[in-house]
């Protein structure tokens, strides 16, 4: 009796195994969490680009209107490939699009918008990616869309013609 | 040309099938000698697929980008040395090298064992047969390496940079003839049990097999391992990640097998687990390529993900692991009862206990590697298995595991008493004082590690003494025991003593504590064939009055567009100063790493030393022969 | 005899300069625990990346804010999500993860004992 149970369960597990790694093949294996969705944004405090003023989240999240906060950097290539993007959005009335100046020179920083001009309604500076790392940022590019000072989603790597549709969706 | 001859080469190849598979049905159930024929055939299928092979390495050595594996994998300025390792570089290559090893391993075995039994060979080989057609079918219907391109590009998509470094060049073949080689101890195994054949006389036979695969599997994973630490500059060489441990698990499996057919030889015992074992090795083989190759991990490994082939991958997989289920039940008689009782102070106890922790920490491994697939797929949740875990399971494990495998060697087969136990004890006592007081000023976890060094010192006492007394009796063996004990305290002491200064330099700055001054003096750069580097000068003073000079590179390659970081490492037969610098995104400075690495070199040479002892076995057996 | 010229020889390998290391202090032991999330199997420790190096520069803050390694992982935690850490939690979607191969060990103890010990 003992050795026909065996092998039948031994099967049957086998069975099972394979139609777990059969389903995992077929899930997509770019991990894009989804925290922080409809959470509060995290406060923080830090500096306005131009000058030495400081200024907290509280401040800047102020109206009953949209937010777009993207991350970017004068070394940044891919940013340079979204700019046209966030020069189209600007042009939106109830959008406000506040830029995260990350770990970048301020000359750079400020030839690059010379060059390509100034998306944002207000820049703050990043110098070491610690408010990045508070927004579970990646890296540069990265845009969050924030209301009601609280993340509705958020795009990782620059905005393109795929994702342009989302943020589109949401701001009707 | 050469790709149409590479790719017919590879249809010939699977052609072969036919003819091998019809004539050893034949030859099975008639009563005459082993078919030459067949031999003849399986000779032709070996020869095709290395003319594909070969095909495809000149393919890369002339750049023909019109062949698409060589357009994704080469450039017109890589080195020739890694145009040629560039044919295994990459998913449709390697698959091919697979290919060339199994083959290979199938002509060898015919060849070679004619003092078997017919039935038993032809056996073996259909059973080898399936498993290199899978591969064939594979190849040609869903990895070509073969595949044109139109129209034919000026340049090559290149290598990755981190791959032209000449232990990865040959880590893989090294590695498939051991990983891949134990193709044909599973296919042994299995025709061995449909014949009842599991004895002591197939022990002996297939013992040498074991050995072969086992030789090759450990340095395969000693190379990946000596790249890692050379190339990719965080200055470890194991991470537990998932590609090393798919490498790791394979050679637990051997490595245990080996001791059991030490058992095998001698008494007709443990028969049912060393087919089990046989199975499992290259089980674990064929799912590592399935976890490897198939993007259902996250790893560092290079070859593209593929969900398609991952499916193939794992259908034939889970065929083969039916087939063996279905032929273990079917086909496997046990021994009879009265013969299963070991003496508790034995030889054969001593193997199974180290059976019994090969098979645990084997599991860990598994566990660890696979669970993360299984909890994503049912939960939606994503977890990461790391170091921490297979360390907290591991190292406790570690030390019944090295008493054991410095008491069990000493003992008789059958039954025992421990003779020289005074010598013993005083090995004892005088590994764990010295484990004391090395281990007593430092900060770290008293108890445990004086335990562990403390264990891995006693082994390494008996095994050196085992191995100045008894010269050449057993030699494989104590070469093998005491390779291991050296591995396991200099990666302890690796672990232990290892120290890192990091710190942000500009030229012309210095970093100064207690023990060293490090200045930053200058920054060359050089033009190289295919990429531009920045080199570090630096000067280092330690507190003893001692002066080196190290140079880390960072170095710019053009395709494609990707900066590494080469380490500067000085090594002695001490420890290793190893040097890394890279460039902090737009500032002047350079991020600095300077590490002291104590006995990485005798890592390398005990693992040397293990597999040094498995060859010797092998040879003294060949010796017997004659 | 030989025994006392093993001994001399460690001794005195030990006894030739090499340094001794600090403890490992808080801020490598919690950055070589997480993963850095844009790198292919690589710490945040080991990691020069931009990612790592802020994640670096924010350990060392909040360990100067006074906070635990406990709390310090779970704020990554709550950020990047389970992934992030390279020592699995234990709870009850781990359970078999940190068990299952403490229960192969004692089946297999069973095994032996069972098989082979019956008679002695």
């Amino acid at each position: 009796m003992k050795f026909k149970f065996f092998p039948i369960t031994l099967f049957i597990f086998f069975i099972i195994v394979f139609s777990i790694f059969y389903k995992g093949l077929k899930n997509s294996n770019i991990y894009t969490p989804n925290l922080g969705l409809q959470k509060d944004i995290p406060f923080f405090e830090a500096t306005v680009f131009n000058s030495n003023k400081r200024v907290n989240s509280d401040e800047i999240f102020d109206h009953d209107q949209f937010y777009l906060m993207n991350i970017w950097a004068s070394w940044c290539a891919p940013c340079r490939e979204e700019h046209p993007f966030l020069m189209d959005l600007k042009k939106r009335e109830k959008l406000k699009i506040i830029g995260l100046n990350y770990k970048d020179k301020k000359r750079s920083a400020k030839n690059f918008l010379l060059e390509l001009k100034n998306p944002y309604d207000l820049i703050i500076s990043d110098n070491d990616g610690t408010i990045a790392i508070n927004w579970g940022a990646y890296g540069v590019p990265e845009t969050f869309i924030i209301y009601n000072r609280k993340i509705i989603d958020k795009i990782i790597g620059p905005i393109n013609d795929n994702t342009i549709l989302k943020i589109n969706e949401i701001l009707k | 040309m050469l790709n149409s001859i590479g790719h017919y080469s590879l249809i010939f190849g699977i052609c072969f099938s036919f003819p091998i598979i019809f004539y050893s049905v034949i030859n099975f159930r008639n009563s005459k000698e082993l078919d030459k024929k067949i031999i003849f055939f399986i000779f032709l299928q070996f020869f095709f697929v290395i003319v594909s092979f070969l095909g495809l390495v000149f393919l890369f050595i002339i750049s023909d980008f019109s062949n698409e594996t060589v357009f994704n994998n080469s450039h017109t300025t890589k080195p020739l040395f890694y145009k040629i390792s560039g044919t295994w570089g990459n998913h449709e290559g390697s698959l091919l090298l697979w290919l060339l090893v199994l083959t290979l391993f199938l002509f060898l075995f015919t060849i070679k064992s004619k003092d078997q039994k017919k039935e038993y060979r032809i056996l073996t080989l259909l059973f080898q047969q399936i498993i290199i057609i899978g591969f064939f079918v594979f190849l040609i219907k869903n990895s070509s390496p073969f595949n044109y391109i139109y129209p034919i590009p000026d340049e090559g998509l290149g290598l990755n940079p981190i791959l032209q470094d000449p232990a990865l060049a040959i880590h893989p073949p090294i590695l498939y003839l051991g990983y891949v080689g134990s193709s044909i101890i599973f296919s042994s195994a299995l025709a061995a049990t449909a014949l009842n054949y599991i004895s002591k006389k197939w022990a002996v036979h297939i013992k040498r097999w074991v050995l072969v695969s086992w030789v090759f599997l450990t340095l395969g994973i000693l190379l990946g391992s000596i790249w890692a630490y050379y190339e990719l500059g965080w200055g470890g060489f194991w991470f537990w990640d998932p590609v090393e441990n798919v490498s790791l698990m394979p050679w637990l499996a051997l490595t245990t097998l080996l001791h059991c057919i030490l058992v095998l030889e001698k008494r007709l015992v443990l028969t049912s687990w060393v087919v089990i074992l046989s199975i499992t090795t290259f089980t674990l083989s064929m799912c590592g390529t399935f976890l490897v190759r198939s993007g259902i991990l996250n790893s560092v490994h290079t070859f593209a993900n593929d969900p398609e082939r991952g499916l193939y991958i794992l259908i034939f997989l889970f065929t083969l692991i039916f087939l063996s289920l279905f032929i273990f039940f079917v086909f496997h008689k046990s021994e009879t009862k009265n013969t299963t009782s070991f003496f508790w102070l034995s030889k054969e106890t001593s193997i199974l206990i180290n059976n019994w922790f090969m098979m645990y920490f084997l599991s860990v491994i598994l566990i660890g590697t696979i669970y993360p697939i299984f909890l994503e797929v049912l939960s939606s949740e994503k977890i990461s298995v790391g170091p921490p875990f297979y360390n907290k399971l591991i190292i406790p494990f570690l030390i019944p595991f090295l008493f054991a495998m410095t008491i069990g060697p000493k003992l008789n087969w059958i039954k025992s008493d421990l003779k020289n136990k005074l010598n013993l004890i005083v090995f004892l006592i005088i590994s764990f004082l010295l484990s004391y007081l090395i281990i007593k000023d430092l900060k770290i976890s008293f108890l445990i590690n004086t335990v562990l060094i403390g264990s891995a010192f006693f082994l390494f006492f008996v095994t050196m003494r085992d191995f100045m007394k008894s010269k050449f009796r057993n030699l494989s063996q104590s070469l093998g025991h005491l390779g291991f004990s050296l591995l396991i305290l200099s990666i302890l002491f690796n672990n232990i003593f290892s120290s890192e200064i990091i710190t942000n330099l500009k030229i012309g700055e210095t970093f100064e504590s207690k023990k060293v001054s490090i200045s930053f003096e200058s920054v060359e750069k050089k033009e190289y064939q295919n990429f531009s580097a920045v080199i570090g000068k630096f000067k280092i003073l330690h507190s003893d009055g001692k002066i080196e000079f190290l140079e880390p590179e960072l170095r710019i390659y053009n395709q494609p567009n990707i900066v590494t970081s080469e380490a500067d490492i000085k090594t002695n037969l001490l420890q290793d100063i190893f040097m890394t610098i890279n460039l902090v995104q737009n500032q002047e400075y350079f991020n600095v790493r300077y590490q002291i690495k104590p006995f990485m070199l005798w890592i390398w040479l005990s693992v040397l030393l293990i597999s040094f002892g498995g060859l010797i076995s092998f040879l003294k057996k060949r010796q017997n022969e004659i | 005899m030989k025994l006392i010229k093993y001994l001399v020889i460690i001794f005195f390998m030990f006894n030739l300069s090499f340094s001794i290391a600090q403890s490992k202090d808080l801020k490598t032991k919690i950055a070589k625990n997480l993963r850095c999330l844009i790198c292919q199997g690589q710490s945040v420790h080991d990691s020069d990346s931009e990612f790592a190096n802020s994640l670096k520069i924010l350990i060392e803050k909040k360990i100067g804010e006074g906070e635990s390694e406990k709390q310090i992982y779970d704020f990554f935690r709550d950020k990047y999500g389970e992934w992030i850490l390279y020592d699995p939690i234990f709870n009850k979607k781990t359970y078999f993860l940190w068990l299952l191969p403490i229960l192969m060990f004692m089946i297999g103890g069973a095994i032996i004992m069972k098989k082979f010990f019956i008679k002695k």
